[in-house]
């Protein structure tokens, strides 16, 4: 479990009423990014629902390995995006490709990164 | 809207959703602190318990358990507790004889302000078809025997309304307060896959 969270506090009790609501970082990532869009008006949660009913649609007309439901998630987000004309797939699926290509044990705090990083300022 | 499923050397979607995020940042449209934010809100501080507290004070005040059923959204709110997800929460009553379930068989639905994010299991495409075909039988694989004169209602979510169950007060909790009470509504009880027990 890789997500890092108080020990103590208010963390405390959604757990003891159930498991962690994300496997990895990266789906709360995912997760939070439809939130802020939502927010800013980029488009409504029912704009999204529909993207994601038809992401999980394509996949369980062929499903293909393990259900994940944020991967399902992400896609959903990469389609609404690419409607709205706000990134498009191209754009990701280069910049993904460049960061898959990074060298094995890359880790975000311990080297000097690209221009491409996403933490570094503005 | 490329089929990704197949393709094996696309980057995972952990990569993919590093890419969108430092494209969208670029842009201006997010911020890390904004989404470590709303990541921190529905990890830490909205969860079931909301939604136990909801349960506790329906159990304890009937004139709150009647605006409840009638109006979810607004009792819900008076509570403290709104948000995405929770525009329509409809709430409907366990008895003796009717015992209602949830599910969401298009996507994973579900009340947020009051449960949190969804559990696993509750975004599993065998929970989401099983639920409506054959209630009874996944229920018990669930842990859940109900005698065969309780009818079984299964709510499908939509966009127009997320469900919230409202279960049956234990016996033998007569004594306790509304706190003790809350604390014994578990989210699995909410969702109408278990029922509470007096602990």
């Amino acid at each position: 479990m890789a997500l890092t969270l108080d020990i103590e506090g208010p963390a405390a009790p959604p757990r003891l009423n159930g498991e962690l609501v994300f496997d990895a970082p990266w789906e709360g990532r995912s997760f939070a990014m439809a939130m802020a869009l939502v927010e800013g008006g980029h488009f409504t949660w029912d704009d999204f629902r529909d993207h994601l009913i038809a992401a999980v649609q394509r996949w369980e007309s062929d499903p293909v390995g393990e259900y994940r439901y944020y991967e399902r998630w992400q896609e959903a987000l990469e389609s609404i995006v690419e409607e709205r004309a706000i990134v498009s797939e191209p754009e990701v699926d280069a910049l993904a490709a460049a960061y898959a290509a990074r060298p094995p044990g890359h880790d975000h705090g311990d080297h000097d990164h690209g221009d491409d990083h996403h933490h570094h300022d503005h | 809207m490329a089929d990704h499923s197949h393709t094996t050397d696309r980057p995972s979607p952990a990569v993919r959703a590093e890419a969108l995020e430092s494209l969208l940042t670029e842009r201006g449209l997010v911020k890390s602190e904004v989404l470590d934010g709303f990541i921190n809100r529905f990890v830490n501080d909205v969860g079931p318990m909301n939604g136990a507290k909801v349960v506790a004070k329906a159990w304890v005040d009937d004139d709150y358990r009647a605006q409840l059923l009638t109006d979810g959204t607004g009792a819900i709110k008076e509570l403290g507790f709104a948000g995405p997800q929770g525009e329509h929460i409809v709430v409907v009553e366990n008895s003796d004889d009717v015992h209602n379930v949830v599910v969401c068989t298009l996507c994973s639905c579900y009340p947020w302000p009051v449960l949190g994010l969804p559990p696993e299991w509750y975004k599993d495409p065998a929970y989401r078809s099983r639920m409506v075909r054959e209630p009874r039988t996944l229920l018990s694989e669930m842990g859940l025997d109900l005698d065969d004169s309780v009818e079984v209602q299964v709510w499908d979510s939509s966009a127009e309304n997320r469900y919230l169950v409202l279960p049956q007060r234990p016996e033998g909790t007569e004594d306790l307060s509304e706190d003790e009470l809350a604390a014994l509504v578990t989210r699995d009880a909410m969702v109408g896959v278990a029922k509470v027990s007096a602990g």
